[in-house]
């Protein structure tokens, strides 16, 4: 491990991705644009992601990074398709607002 | 696997079975269907012919065609049995099969469903030939089953007609009863001998019975065959099978399928042997059958039903003649009956047909100036079932009547010759209802009431929409009786030469004893040195035939009105007898009723308790959702809070139970 990070512990990491987790965790529930909302949950993943890294680097177990290259994958295509929706639900009510999306409760 | 010749008789009709099924896809096809078919059961014929030999050698030929069932010990192949009985029933199945099926093309035309018609016929001639040729008993309970299911489609052919409908189920359910003491009898027979093989269970057959076995076997058999031939109490399905199309009539229902009991029994002859008491009660259920079936005929007015009630009649004969141990008799009459009874049917169905589907007796009188050929025909075949000297049903009933008193006197049994004179009278019953049929259709004033059935012209009746102006010859063809054409005439007349001389050629150089005699149905006569009676009966059963015909011309032909005297005198008797002596009613009451208020019950049953049960369940997780629909109606950020809380509250769950 290089000295200038020697100092760090799993625990710093951990706490980034906590922090990462639950800012996009707040921003996902109290924004209403979706590309917003989209982006928080994007932050979400990179928590997680982090957390799966700090693990892997420290217990010196490469799963964890074997993982995350198919997440940031699956995330880079997952990405695709709700743009995609986002501009669809955009074209359909001209609006990015979240909330007029209540169809489902009727 | 081996090739062998014989195996065409069967595989040829299953082949034309599924040709006529594929003609069923188109209505161009469809026409194809009919010659098809008539091939099919005239090839096996003619293979039939030209491999006689395999049939008449010294013993039994067993032809292995391929392995069915191996189960450990038990074994069923489908193999096959040629001897000389397999081939007096093949010559029946084919023959006969393959003239009606030439008469059908005519009365079938144009009808609906014509291609099905004939790929039920060819499926029954394969499923027959598989039951009189069969070598082991499954095999033969799957030919047995084939023809019954068959016969099920044909009763139920004009499907849309709630009587059909229900006439099919009734021969169906009906024959459930007796192919049930069928099956319990081979499984006896597995039991008791470890093989199913016809030819090594009767290897097997002591001359004596030693087990419980040897003595139910033989009554269970008979059960079986006492259905499917419709003997007494089992026989109320056969008058009702009449809803079928004639042709399946004349072949089902009187030539062949009807005396697969008779053959049976024929075939199993030295297992019935066995049981003292198994012969008499066939020969007893025959003879009160005959004559019970006779009576009947002689106060029904369905054309169709008084020729039922006579092949129940006729059936009773054979299985007399088989009980009293003349195997001879009761396969010979089978032989010669199948003519006679065909022709009748197929000369009644040209009646029917001619008269647009009218079946009252009542209804028609003196058609002979219109249907000459008919009236011809089916007077022949009307002498053939009297038994008028020297036509064919002469000769086998003479057998039959003389074999039964031979026994009866020569073992100084009363009731053996009880039934020899009932075999007598029903003689003279048969005559005269038979002739009263045919005095009251073709003879007297000409007067008759067409019926209302287009029957055989509905399809022509709806391309007259599309083609237009060929409707005008079929209008007049319905509303006047008419000779029908010469496809349905053609057999009629090579059935009426064997109605007249299969008796004959039967009875020369005994040709038909030596047949059976050489067959697995070879009964060692035991009463050599003791009277013999065919000669005086020759005499007494041509008087008795022609007393019959004359008190028939008198009372139907020359002085109608005496007959309405006599029936008013005897109407009680009339009127149970017109009521088939309330079996039918009495079946109703004690078995239909209770078994469907019974069924009844159990619906309500099923609809109330089980049910109710059933939805009730059903609406709680419906009102599950609707007590807590409201709390959705929120956005999408309610519902991500909602997770992320359930998602913490699992997590310190799993933290705290930790």
């Amino acid at each position: 491990m290089p000295q200038a990070l020697g100092s760090l512990t799993l625990s710093h990491f951990l706490l980034t991705g906590a922090v990462l987790f639950v800012l996009g965790l707040i921003g996902f529930l109290s924004r209403r644009n979706l590309i917003i909302m989209f982006l928080c949950t994007e932050m979400m993943f990179q928590g997680v992601v982090l957390t799966l890294v700090a693990f892997s680097r420290f217990q010196s177990n490469y799963t964890g990074q074997t993982f995350v290259i198919f997440v940031l994958t699956i995330a880079a295509a997952e990405a695709a398709m709700a743009l995609g929706l986002v501009v669809l639900l955009f074209r359909r009510k001209r609006t990015l607002d979240a909330s007029v999306w209540s169809a489902l409760s009727e | 696997m081996t090739f062998e010749l014989p195996i065409l008789i069967c595989w040829l009709p299953a082949l034309g079975a599924v040709l006529c099924g594929l003609c069923c896809m188109h209505r161009r096809l469809r026409v194809c269907a009919g010659p098809i078919c008539v091939l099919s059961i005239l090839l096996p014929f003619v293979v039939t012919l030209v491999g006689r030999e395999r049939f008449t050698g010294e013993n039994p030929t067993i032809v292995h065609m391929f392995n069915w069932i191996h189960a450990g010990r038990f074994i069923a192949d489908f193999s096959y049995l040629l001897d000389p009985l397999t081939f007096v029933m093949l010559m029946v199945v084919t023959g006969i099969g393959t003239l009606v099926a030439v008469y059908a093309c005519g009365y079938m035309a144009g009808d609906r469903g014509y291609a099905r018609f004939f790929a039920s016929v060819a499926l029954f001639i394969f499923a027959m030939t598989n039951l009189v040729m069969a070598d082991n008993l499954v095999l033969l309970y799957l030919g047995w089953e084939g023809v019954g299911l068959c016969s099920y489609l044909l009763i139920g052919y004009y499907y849309d007609k709630p009587s059909a409908v229900k006439a099919a189920k009734k021969a169906f359910i009906v024959n459930r009863v007796g192919d049930l003491g069928f099956a319990i009898g081979i499984f006896l027979t597995y039991t008791r001998y470890d093989t199913v093989s016809i030819a090594h269970v009767l290897q097997n057959v002591g001359p004596a019975a030693t087990s419980w076995e040897d003595h139910w076997i033989p009554f269970m058999l008979m059960l079986g065959a006492f259905g499917k031939s419709a003997q007494f109490p089992l026989h109320v399905w056969l008058p009702d099978a009449m809803e079928g199309p004639t042709p399946v009539s004349a072949l089902i229902h009187a030539a062949t399928m009807v005396t697969a009991g008779v053959y049976l029994i024929a075939r199993l002859m030295p297992l019935f042997l066995l049981s003292p008491y198994a012969l008499p009660t066939v020969a007893v259920v025959g003879g009160l059958t005959a004559f019970f079936a006779a009576t009947i005929a002689l106060c029904q007015y369905d054309i169709k039903r008084i020729y039922a009630y006579s092949t129940i009649s006729q059936l009773g004969y054979m299985f007399m003649g088989i009980g009293v141990l003349s195997t001879v008799g009761g396969i010979f009459h089978l032989f010669t009956h199948a003519f006679f009874k065909a022709l009748l049917f197929l000369t009644a169905g040209s009646v029917i047909h001619a008269m647009a589907g009218q079946l009252d007796l009542r209804k028609m009188s003196g058609l002979r100036k219109k249907m000459p050929w008919t009236c011809g025909l089916m007077f022949i075949g009307c002498l053939a079932l009297a038994g008028f000297p020297f036509t064919a049903g002469f000769y086998s009933k003479d057998m039959i009547l003389a074999a039964t008193l031979e026994r009866g006197i020569n073992h100084h049994n009363i009731a053996i010759i009880a039934l020899g004179v009932i075999g007598l009278v029903t003689a003279l019953l048969t005559a005269l209802y038979t002739f009263r049929l045919w005095f009251r259709v073709f003879m007297g004033p000409t007067e008759y009431e067409m019926g209302l059935d287009h029957h055989g012209h509905e399809e022509e009746e709806e391309e007259e929409a599309d083609h237009g102006g060929r409707g005008d010859v079929q209008v007049e063809h319905i509303h006047e009786p008419h000779e029908v054409s010469w496809l349905m005439n053609g057999p009629l007349l090579v059935l009426a030469a064997g109605a007249l001389l299969a008796g004959w050629l039967g009875q020369r150089h005994h040709w038909m004893k030596h047949m059976v005699e050489h067959s697995t149905a070879a009964v060692a006569d035991p009463d050599e040195h003791g009277v013999h009676l065919h000669t005086i009966m020759l005499f007494v059963s041509s008087a008795i035939a022609i007393a019959g015909i004359i008190i028939a011309a008198y009372f139907h032909w020359l002085r109608r009105e005496a007959a309405d005297t006599v029936t008013q005198r005897f109407a009680t008797v009339v009127r149970v007898l017109n009521n088939k002596y309330y079996v039918d009613k009495f079946y109703d009451a004690s078995i239909v009723r209770p078994l469907r208020t019974a069924g009844e019950l159990c619906f309500a049953i099923d609809r109330l308790a089980i049910g109710l049960v059933v939805a009730l369940v059903g609406c709680v997780p419906r009102a599950l959702g609707i007590s807590i629909q409201s709390s959705q109606k929120r956005t999408i950020q309610g519902y991500g809070l909602g997770m992320a809380v359930g998602v913490a509250v699992i997590l310190l769950l799993m933290m705290v139970m930790k």
